[in-house]
Formats: C-alpha cells, sequence, structure tokens
C-alpha cells in the first residue's frame, strides 16, 4: 500500500515527476487547470505505486507527498 | 500508511517563483533536507545571490541575508568571521560567481573559509532572460550570443569545479548533477560532505550542481534535461575534483 | 584618564577598539594604511578579527555580512577605494545595518594623489551609492576628535541602524597630537534584527533590500527617511568661534578649518572682526547652527581643500541671505593662513 497526493496548488505541471516514475504510472491531467493555469499531476494507478518516491524527489517545488 | 516523503522543515511552505521544471526547486530542497537532518537550521546562516535565486531568502528557514551581485563569498565570509561557530553557506548562480563576483570566489576558496558554496551552473543569465554566462558552452545561442558563443570573440567557458581545485583552501570541489534520482541522491550526498567540512572545519566546500534553464533555453523541462546529459555533461564532467576528507580518514 | 601622544589613524583604531568594533575588514591605501596596520596587531588580541580582503569591494562586503549577525564592524580607505565600496554602502544602508566607515580623504579625480584632500565632501554628503539615503557624516578636526566621534559613530549607528562615516582626511591621519581615551560606556543594545541564527526560538531574519512592489519600496525609503527626520532635528553638531560679532565669518570642516582658525586670529589681530563657523557634523548639515553663527555677518568665506563642495550646503542653509565667498586650494595642497587672510582682506574685512 502506497500513495502520492500531489499539491494541485503548487504543482507547475513541468513533468519531471513522470519521467523519473519507475512504474509509469505519474502523469499530468488533461482536465483541469489550477489556479496557475498549470495542468498538475496525477497518479493513474494508486493500485501499483510502490511508494518509492523518486516522483517527489524530481519534483523541483515539494508539491508531492508520499505515504507508504 | 506512513508520511515516507515530504517538505523538509528548513524549506518554508511556500510556494517558489521558479519556472516550471526548474531544478533550482530540487537544489534547494537538499540543501534544506542536509540541514534538517544535521539539525543545524537554528544555527545555520544563508547568504543569497544577485540572479535568479535572489529571493530564496523567503525559502530556507533559517536566518538568511542578501548579497549584492556576485559578493555573497565575501558577505559569508564577514558572517563566519563574527559568527564562527554558525554554518554559512551561500546559494549562487554561474553570472554571479563566475564572472562579477570571480575574484571573492577564488579568494573564499584560497582563504580556506569554513563556508560551503552552492554553485549552480546552467549556462546562462536566467533572470535577465537569457544572455551569456561564463559557463556558457561553445556555439550556446543566447540572447547575447545570437549566433552562438564564438570562443575567437568571447572566449571559452570556465570550469570553476577545476579551477578552485588547485587552491590549498579548498578543502571540498565536486561537481554534481540534479537530472536523475540516483544524480540527485548524489547530489544531496556531496551537500551533506560540504557541511561536514564545515563542522570539522577543514576549509571551503564547493558543490557545484548542473542545472537547467528551460524557459530562457526555450525547451520543455524534459528536453531541458536530455540537453543537461548531452550537452553539459561532457564539458563540465561530474566528479569530485578535491576533497581533503579522503586523505584525513587514510 | 590616560593621555598619550598619538597619530591620528592610530589613535582612531584605538578608539574604535574600545567602544566595541569586534570585526575590521580593510585593504590598504594611502594615507590610511596606520589605522589596518594597528588593527592588524591589537584586534586578536582584544578579542576580535582582523582580516584583510582582496578588495574593497570585498571588504565592504564582509562589513554587510558581519553587520548583518549584529556585530559591531568597521572598515577604511581612503577616497578611491571609499568609491569602490559605494555599492556596498547602498545595499547596508538599504539593509538598515549599522556599520562604521572610514574614509582618510585624499586627492582626486582618478588615482589622483596621497596628500590632504577634501573633494569627497559631495560623495560623503549626497552620493555615497545608488538609491535615497543618506550615512551620517563626521568631520573631525583634532586627533581628539578622531577618538570620540568615531565612539560617536558606533552608537548612533547602532541607534539608527545605519552607516556612519568619520570625513577625515591625510593631514589628521598622519599627525599626533596628544589625546585622552574617554571612559566607555557600552550601551547593550539588544539586535533583534540580526541574522545570526535563530536556535529555532524565533522566526528567521532576513537582511535584505529588495523589494520588487513599488510601494513596498517606497514605504521602506519613506520610514527610513522619517529616521533621518530626527536625525537631523539631534544629532547635528558645530563650533562656534569668534562668530557673535563677526563681519565676516569663515566656514571650514576638519583639518582645513584649523588653517581658517589661524586666518581668523591673524585677523583679529588686524583689528578686521572674523570669527569661524565649524561644521562637525556635515550631514545632518548644521543648519540651524550656521544661521545662528551668521546671524550679524556681511559675508561669510567658505574654505575647503576642493574646488568648493559644502559651499553649495553653506548657501543652501542660510537660503543665500549673505553672500557666500569661496577659497579653496585642491590637489592635496594645504591653504595656509596666509592665503586666507589675503582672501580675508581682499573681501574688505567684510567692512
Amino acid at each position: 500500500m502506497a500513495k502520492i497526493t500531489v499539491n494541485f496548488e503548487r504543482c507547475k505541471g513541468c513533468g519531471l515527476c513522470a519521467t523519473s516514475c519507475p512504474k509509469k504510472i505519474v502523469a499530468l491531467q488533461k482536465e483541469k487547470r489550477n489556479p496557475k493555469g498549470y495542468f498538475t499531476a496525477i497518479c493513474t494507478d494508486d493500485s501499483a505505486c510502490i511508494g518509492c518516491a523518486m516522483c517527489a524527489m524530481m519534483c523541483p517545488d515539494c508539491a508531492i507527498v508520499v505515504e507508504k | 500508511m506512513a508520511v515516507v516523503f515530504d517538505r523538509p522543515k528548513a524549506l518554508c511552505d511556500v510556494p517558489m517563483h521558479y519556472c516550471p521544471g526548474c531544478t533550482h526547486g530540487i537544489i534547494h530542497r537538499l540543501v534544506a533536507e542536509v540541514i534538517d537532518e544535521m539539525g543545524i537550521e537554528g544555527d545555520t546562516i544563508g547568504v543569497c545571490p544577485v540572479g535568479c535565486s535572489v529571493m530564496a531568502y523567503d525559502y530556507f528557514g533559517c536566518d538568511m541575508i542578501e548579497a549584492p551581485h556576485g559578493r555573497a563569498p565575501a558577505v559569508a565570509t564577514g558572517a563566519k568571521r563574527a559568527k564562527p561557530d554558525s554554518f554559512v553557506f551561500t546559494y549562487q548562480g554561474d553570472g554571479d560567481l563566475a564572472a562579477i563576483g570571480t575574484a571573492e570566489t577564488v579568494h573564499v576558496a584560497t582563504r580556506g573559509e569554513n563556508i560551503v558554496v552552492i554553485f549552480v551552473n546552467n549556462t546562462t543569465y536566467g533572470m535577465t532572460g537569457g544572455q551569456m554566462a561564463p559557463t556558457t558552452l561553445p556555439g550556446q545561442i543566447t540572447q547575447t550570443t545570437p549566433f552562438g558563443r564564438d570562443t575567437s570573440v568571447q572566449g571559452f567557458p570556465i570550469r570553476v569545479c577545476e579551477m578552485l581545485s588547485t587552491l590549498d583552501g579548498t578543502a571540498l570541489a565536486q561537481r554534481v548533477s540534479v537530472d536523475t534520482v540516483p544524480h540527485i541522491r548524489e547530489a544531496k550526498k556531496a551537500i551533506r560532505k560540504g557541511f561536514e567540512n564545515q563542522k570539522e572545519k577543514r576549509g571551503f566546500s564547493i558543490i557545484e550542481v548542473l542545472s537547467t534553464c528551460p524557459t530562457n533555453w526555450g525547451m520543455s523541462p524534459v528536453e531541458a534535461l536530455d540537453r543537461l546529459r548531452a550537452e553539459m555533461m561532457p564539458y563540465y564532467p561530474l566528479g569530485v575534483y578535491k576533497d581533503t576528507s579522503v586523505k584525513e580518514e587514510k | 584618564m590616560e593621555r598619550s601622544l598619538m597619530k591620528g589613524n592610530e589613535a582612531l583604531a584605538e578608539a574604535a577598539l574600545r567602544a566595541g568594533c569586534k570585526c575590521f575588514f580593510g585593504y590598504p591605501i594611502t594615507p590610511q594604511t596606520e589605522i589596518s596596520a594597528y588593527l592588524a596587531k591589537k584586534m586578536a588580541k582584544a578579542g576580535g578579527l582582523f582580516l584583510q580582503a582582496e578588495s574593497e569591494v570585498a571588504a565592504i562586503n564582509m562589513v554587510l555580512g558581519a553587520s548583518g549577525t549584529g556585530t559591531r564592524v568597521m572598515t577604511s580607505s581612503s577616497s578611491p577605494g571609499i568609491s569602490l565600496k559605494s555599492e556596498g554602502i547602498s545595499y547596508i544602508a538599504g539593509s538598515d545595518l549599522p556599520c562604521v566607515i572610514i574614509n582618510v580623504q585624499r586627492g582626486g579625480p582618478g588615482l589622483g594623489g596621497i596628500q590632504p584632500s577634501q573633494a569627497d565632501y559631495w560623495q560623503a554628503t549626497k552620493g555615497l551609492g545608488h538609491g535615497d539615503f543618506h550615512v551620517i557624516v563626521y568631520a573631525p578636526a583634532s586627533v581628539q576628535e578622531m577618538v570620540d566621534m568615531v565612539i560617536n559613530a558606533f552608537d548612533k549607528a547602532d541607534e539608527y541602524r545605519m552607516p556612519a562615516m568619520i570625513l577625515a582626511d591625510g593631514l589628521l591621519g598622519q599627525m599626533m597630537e596628544p589625546v585622552t581615551f574617554p571612559e566607555i560606556k557600552q550601551k547593550n543594545s539588544e539586535k533583534t534584527w540580526a541574522a545570526d541564527g535563530h536556535k529555532n526560538k524565533r522566526k528567521h531574519n532576513i537582511i535584505n533590500s529588495l523589494y520588487l512592489q513599488p510601494d513596498v519600496l517606497e514605504n521602506s525609503v519613506v520610514e527610513r527617511y522619517k529616521r533621518y527626520d530626527t536625525i537631523q532635528e539631534n544629532e547635528t553638531d558645530a563650533e562656534n568661534y569668534l562668530c557673535e560679532d563677526a563681519d565676516i565669518v569663515l566656514c571650514a570642516f576638519g583639518a582645513t578649518a584649523r588653517v581658517a582658525k589661524s586666518a581668523v586670529n591673524q585677523a583679529r589681530e588686524k583689528g578686521i572682526k572674523a570669527g569661524l563657523f565649524r561644521p562637525k557634523t556635515l550631514w545632518p548639515f548644521p543648519v540651524n547652527e550656521i544661521n545662528e553663527a551668521v546671524k550679524n555677518a556681511k559675508t561669510v568665506l567658505t574654505v575647503e581643500m576642493s574646488m568648493g563642495q559644502m559651499i553649495d550646503d553653506v548657501k543652501l542653509a542660510i537660503n543665500c541671505s549673505k553672500p557666500v565667498e569661496f577659497f579653496g586650494r585642491t590637489g592635496g595642497i594645504i591653504p595656509t593662513p596666509t592665503e586666507i587672510l589675503a582672501e580675508i582682506e581682499k573681501l574688505g574685512g567684510a567692512k
């Protein structure tokens, strides 16, 4: 059991998290822009998350909290 | 479930002004993580430069001093000499450290000043809109080298770690990168070593971090990391250029 | 009270030590070098820190760093070096940091010469860097005043959180006079704003002069100018010599005032009613004091070791209510009493 929580307000949609996810389950969503106008990162498959925190380590804005 | 990764305490819980994908944020976090792990926030004084990270004083939880352009090493010297028991670090970009502040950089190193310099090299002046920096690569197009840096006109880039490693006052000169998770881990270890050197009064530590500037490079954040690997790393090889703590351990 | 015979520069350095100066950052330049040399020898023994910087630019920024931690700090230089320091002085003023800066003036512009000069008056009082700001400027005229003023400068810099400058010259720096060191009452001013490590007991302190919002920047400058108003009210100082019945009042500061005083005495011997007004603070300029000093005079004669800089402030201070004449030598030449007397006589002794 592991999960990531992306801070919707803080995420700038740079996509660096997505490049680092070994499970390829972090991506930028295309539905809702945050107040700054960015499409933010989401986890596309919560059940597959292993809580490795590689997405969070790559995030320049400290916008990802990881639980395990 | 328990939280296994969150913002370090020494990094203030405020939005940062950096462009999307700019690696300043990662480097800030690594410094803050080291401060947290060593439990030294209350004894640390940070010095900010002029450049993109000019407002880093709002981001670090420790006491902060904002320096004039290029003068962070001199300001840090003043703070460290006045308060020798505190931990002092500067956070500087390439224009600040290797152009206008070259004299201060060389002399803080040769004095063996017990401080840590975090040197962010992204081969451009980001804050002013992407002009040629002392680290701009040959052929690189910037606002002030619109046809590419011509070494017969603008000369050659400066390799700061190599240069400072020749000085006796330097305890640690290491070049790292934050383009991948393994490199981020290595970068953090280097920063930690810098602060440990300060604790052990070993002398001057510089950690040069290869960084990106997606906005002024005209690339996506992901493409910018590709460029860092393909173009910057061959010119600025990662590695330890000097580490006096190794000799000490033997 | 101990009395000793000392060189101006060394007496000033000793006074700084006694005033609790804990850090000194400098760079060699004539004619202020004895200050550095003295402190290099004595600072460590007094539990302080002396460091020779790689440039004047670095030295003033070391001052910024040390002052930012709440430490009493000083730097000294001479004219060309002060020009280099002006960037840092602007930042220090903009960051509301106290420090003491010594300028033992020499002739300019450019590399100029190494003989005494007062041609940095404008620089000290009006142009010590970019932006709206002032520093408190003291003008000693004796070795004793080098001592008294530097002690006062540290206190006032702390009190108003701003740089204070001693505007001396090569003559005062190099000459020897008997001097008495006063008993110093250490004022315990707690610097709650200092960036000296928050020890997990308070929010982080930030030393900064950057305000990107125009209204915030304006407010910070306006706040500083309110402090300047208080300083103008409370901190002016001047000497008034035989001005009461004078037809002609000479106005001079620093070493020049000593020569001018001799000229006044010689004029009096000849039956000319001359007097001397000597500002001891150049910023704030002693406006009320000079108006009082010249109230019965017909003419004012400003004497300076420059082509005429303080004369602007004299005219402004008295609102051009009297004719203000000028006599000066520059390039490192010290005017003689005879020359000044001739000038007084040329002006008809203002008869």
